[in-house]
């Protein structure tokens, strides 16, 4: 399978400088990941663990005040590779869309609220290929029939739509030129259970007609559980977790994992549900070694001390974490 | 929370806005120590330009232009001080009402606000001061304009306290049971004051507008001596035609000053009060 | 449409508020004050001139009338409300037997057109320069603007004016100091580029002031649009910079932008007044400003009403167009 994005140890931080203080929030720090083409990648980790701000790096859509320390990010497209990066503003609007594309957070306002939802539609379309408005408009009416959309949506404004239509609207919009590599920033949040159904149905038929990549971002397992093939787990800007989704559903090995998974609800079991003690650090102190041992009950003194490398468990199971790597036995007994 | 000290250090044009002010403020000072009384005629040689002994010349009723303006200035800020106090004390409670009693009649106020809003003023005003010609004193003046500009303050501090009854604080303040009145104090002032604050700068500016322009008409007290009283008589004794433009030039700028200094003050405190807009100004590295 | 009902009717409602409430204040002012405006006027008019004794009788009767001595209050009151539905705004005291209406008459289509020039010119300009200002603040000429106007601003239009009354008048001599044109009214070039060359500058006078505001409050909405969903992420989808601004940017900043032209027709409407006061420009300000010299009370109540009437109207009209640019107010 040929890697279709590839980050090498990026670093990206929030460095801000108001009133006399300078702040750096370090929200990407030192992360690596390889999506191979047409896999489903998932990455999970509670709000602030940032997500987000990977996601805007990984698309190239980072501004200041965010700006990459280190690291690279790599796309390749049919063989050829491309520095994500370093990539000037007429190449980057060359492949937007066309073979990258993103369905945002907060899928609600994207959409011009004075605009008719054919004519944002072919605003996207034809700044990415030389089309008529006509071709243009049968392009968008097409494929909103295939999504199950009604026609009348064509001529809608975004205000008359329901949240769950808009959100397949959006999602729409971001693929309609068959992108060959999507990023989906919490496609399913702030809808209802219903309408997030139909949502994930949507992305996985998508996925299925092109083969397209998806790279899903979302806190909630149960979409990963659903959508994706590989997970990644981030807390505080790091990878802690890297495995097939199968894997980490069922023996997970980094305790904040552990933890992630246990707080899922099953449908027939009634035990206690466990969160985990205390709150996420804040990302421009973030605390010394491991990040996450302020919090961790298996912590030991070289927690507190030594940020954990990544170390490879078994071929495609990746920790970062010192009590998983000196072996001590801990297995599900978080 | 950032402090005045803050804004002055970082904020140039808080700092511009606060020097001019000074210096206004010192010429004010000035005038209580004036040699002349501001209606002594013939107390200095007439129409002689300025030179070091009359700093900015003299009038052709022979007056000191530089002591005039020092009086000029004094009852002009006088006469936006009370008008601002009278304007954003109305707006201020008319806001509050509409914004904390809400329902019927928040509607039946803000209906009757919406509507006076329209009026143009001026007019108004022209009428009102023309029939009260001749009466007109300082404190008449101030309290005539001040009766003018209430009307888009309230439906400002109206949106601010809206705004703020949302927000997730004053829920957790109503849940814990602390009544009104001591939420309105302590949860909610300390946000209004900064907004008071950068709103009665606008007052101010709207305030000394309005005098400049009235007196200009000849509608105010005309013996006293303000900004836009100096206008009219340099305008009355052809200061312009008659080369003399000193005595024009002179409260013109003091009045461009003024109001600027006034001006950049609230664009300092308009950054501090809005994230969004303090966001785009940071300075970033990297 | 039932939605257009919520929208129309109220907004017509407050028009007739507006003009209610307006000319009742008209009318209450001059009762409320502590001099006797008859006496007044008639002690004016015969200090400096000879009046004949018909005439005065006349005036009695006429000011009796107006704001007079028959019947109550209430009598008045409807008196009044008879006299200006019918379009009678009395007759001017120093003018006399000359009509009020025939004066503003005179005026009033120089006026309209420093108004219109003025509202539209500065309306769109404004909008355009500002929205172009917020999307490339950081260029030069967007900090220059900014700077420049801190000191435009602020300023009283008074000084506005009589600034550029001194420079390009008296200093620089390229613009005629009084008047609205020269020459014999008619519709050759002469006489037209002779209004033009009257007009040009308090017609810029009231511009620059009402072009500073619609800039910056252009530029303020136009940055915010800047961090909205909408325009990020067209940005993010590479969109020319042309639709972005116009589309996604100008057009929703338009909105805010109609309401408030509704509101600050009253201000331009000032401006206008004293522009021509400073330029000596025939229009209504002009008379307004005669009429104060002369103490001619009808002429300024009647410029008063017919400010407060048409400034409400306008207001509405502009107000009422406003569904047809807000798909949300227009549809559901």
């Amino acid at each position: 399978m040929s890697v279709i994005v590839e980050a090498n140890n990026l670093k990206a931080h929030y460095i801000t400088h108001a009133f006399g203080v300078q702040r750096s929030v370090k929200a990407v720090d030192g992360i690596s990941i390889k999506v191979s083409e047409g896999e489903v990648y998932g990455i999970a980790g509670e709000s602030g663990c940032g997500k987000s701000t990977l996601l805007k790096v990984l698309l190239g859509a980072h501004q200041p005040p965010l700006t990459v320390v280190d690291g690279s990010v790599k796309y390749r497209f049919d063989g050829v590779e491309m520095d994500a990066l370093a990539m000037g503003e007429a190449a980057r609007r060359d492949i937007r869309w066309s073979k990258v594309s993103y369905i945002p957070q907060g899928s609600m306002h994207v959409l011009n609220p004075v605009r008719r939802i054919q004519d944002t539609f072919r605003d996207f379309i034809q700044t990415h290929r030389s089309t008529s408005a006509r071709e243009a408009h049968d392009m968008t009416r097409a494929y909103l029939n295939e999504l199950g959309l009604p026609e009348k949506v064509m001529r809608a404004y975004p205000h008359q739509l329901s949240g769950g239509m808009r959100q397949r609207v959006t999602i729409g919009l971001a693929t309609i030129l068959w992108p060959k590599l999507i990023f989906a920033d919490e496609p399913t949040t702030a809808l209802d259970v219903v309408v997030q159904r139909g949502v994930i149905q949507l992305l996985k038929d998508i996925r299925q007609k092109e083969g397209s990549t998806l790279i899903l971002i979302t806190h909630d397992m149960g979409v990963h559980a659903n959508l994706s093939d590989r997970i990644a787990v981030l807390y505080a800007g790091k990878v802690v977790e890297e495995a097939d989704t199968r894997t980490i559903l069922k023996t997970p090995l980094h305790p904040y994992t552990q933890y992630l998974i246990k707080s899922l609800p099953h449908l027939d079991e009634r035990t206690e549900r466990v969160s985990i003690p205390g709150r996420p650090p804040a990302l421009d102190h973030p605390p010394s070694g491991c990040r996450f041992h302020p919090r961790c009950p298996l912590a030991i003194d070289k927690c507190r001390t030594i940020d954990p490398e990544t170390i490879s468990v078994r071929p495609g199971h990746q920790v970062a974490c010192h009590v998983v790597t000196e072996g001590i036995p801990h297995a599900a007994s978080v | 929370m950032i402090t005045v000290r803050d804004l002055l250090r970082f904020s140039p044009s808080f700092r511009y806005g606060a020097i001019i002010l000074m210096v206004v403020v010192v010429l004010i000072i000035l005038s209580y120590f004036s040699p002349f009384e501001p209606d002594d005629r013939r107390a200095v040689p007439r129409n002689e330009p300025p030179s070091f002994e009359y700093l900015l010349g003299t009038t052709s009723t022979g007056q000191d232009v530089f002591w005039m303006l020092t009086f000029a200035i004094r009852n002009t800020m006088i006469i936006a001080g009370v008008a601002v106090i009278i304007g954003r004390t109305i707006g201020v409670l008319l806001g509050m009402i509409s914004g904390y009693v809400g329902g019927t009649l928040d509607r039946v106020l803000s209906s009757i606000v919406d509507s006076v809003i329209v009026i143009p003023r001026l007019p108004l005003v022209i009428l009102i001061a023309s029939i009260l010609r001749g009466q007109i004193t300082i404190i008449t003046l101030a309290v005539l304009i001040g009766i003018l500009d209430w009307a888009y303050p309230s439906k400002r501090y109206r949106a601010q306290i809206f705004s703020l009854r949302e927000r997730e604080f004053t829920q957790t303040a109503v849940f814990a049971g602390m009544n009104t009145f001591k939420i309105v104090v302590q949860e909610h002032l300390p946000f209004l004051i900064p907004f008071l604050l950068a709103d009665m700068v606008s007052g101010f500016l709207f305030a000394i507008g309005f005098e400049v322009t009235l007196s200009i008409l000849g509608l105010s007290d005309l013996n006293a001596q303000s900004i836009g009283t100096m206008i009219y008589w340099g305008n009355y004794y052809q200061a312009l035609l008659s080369k003399q433009i000193w005595v024009l030039a002179a409260p013109i700028a003091a009045s461009v000053l003024i109001v600027v200094g006034f001006y950049l003050m609230s664009i300092g405190l308009g950054t501090y009060l809005d994230p969004r807009t303090r966001l785009k100004r940071l300075e970033v590295r990297g | 449409m039932s939605l257009l009902r919520e929208f129309i009717l109220p907004r017509l409602l407050q028009w007739a508020l507006v003009i209610f409430v307006g000319i009742t204040i008209t009318f209450l002012i001059p009762r409320l004050s502590p001099v006797n405006p008859i006496s007044q006027a008639l002690g004016r008019l015969t200090a400096f001139q000879n009046v004949a004794p018909e005439a005065m009788v006349e005036l009695r009767e006429t000011l009796e009338d107006l704001y007079g001595l028959n019947g109550s209050i209430f009598d008045q009151y409807v008196a009044f409300w008879k006299r200006v539905l019918r379009g009678d705004l009395g007759p001017s005291f120093s003018a006399f037997p000359r009509s009020v209406n025939e004066m503003i008459g005179a005026g009033l289509g120089w006026t309209i057109g420093l108004l219109g020039t003025a509202v539209i010119s500065s309306w769109l300009l404004g909008l355009l320069l500002g929205s172009l200002a917020g999307y490339f603040s950081n260029r030069w000429w967007s900090q220059v603007l900014d700077k420049l106007l801190i000191f435009i601003y602020p300023v009283p239009y008074y000084i506005v004016a009589f600034v550029l009354l001194m420079a390009f008048t008296f200093y620089l001599p390229i613009f005629p100091l009084v008047g609205g044109a020269k020459g014999t009214p008619g519709l050759n070039w002469e006489y037209i580029s002779s209004v033009l060359h009257h007009s040009f500058l308090p017609a810029f006078s009231i511009m620059v002031g009402a072009l500073a505001f619609r800039f910056i409050m252009a530029k303020t909405l136009a940055t915010s649009e800047l961090a909205s969903d909408y325009v990020q992420y067209a940005e993010m989808g590479g969109l020319p910079r042309r639709k972005i601004i116009t589309n996604y940017v100008m057009r929703n900043t338009m909105l805010p932008q109609i309401t408030d032209l509704g509101l600050s027709l009253g201000a331009i409407f000032e401006g206008a007044l004293i522009t021509e006061v400073v330029f000596a420009y025939p229009g209504v300000g002009s008379v307004l400003y005669n009429s104060i010299i002369s103490a001619d009370y009808n002429v300024i109540m009647g410029i008063t009403l017919l400010s407060i009437v048409g400034i409400a109207t306008a207001s509405l009209l502009v107000d009422l167009s406003y569904p047809l640019f807000d798909p949300r107010v227009r549809l559901r």
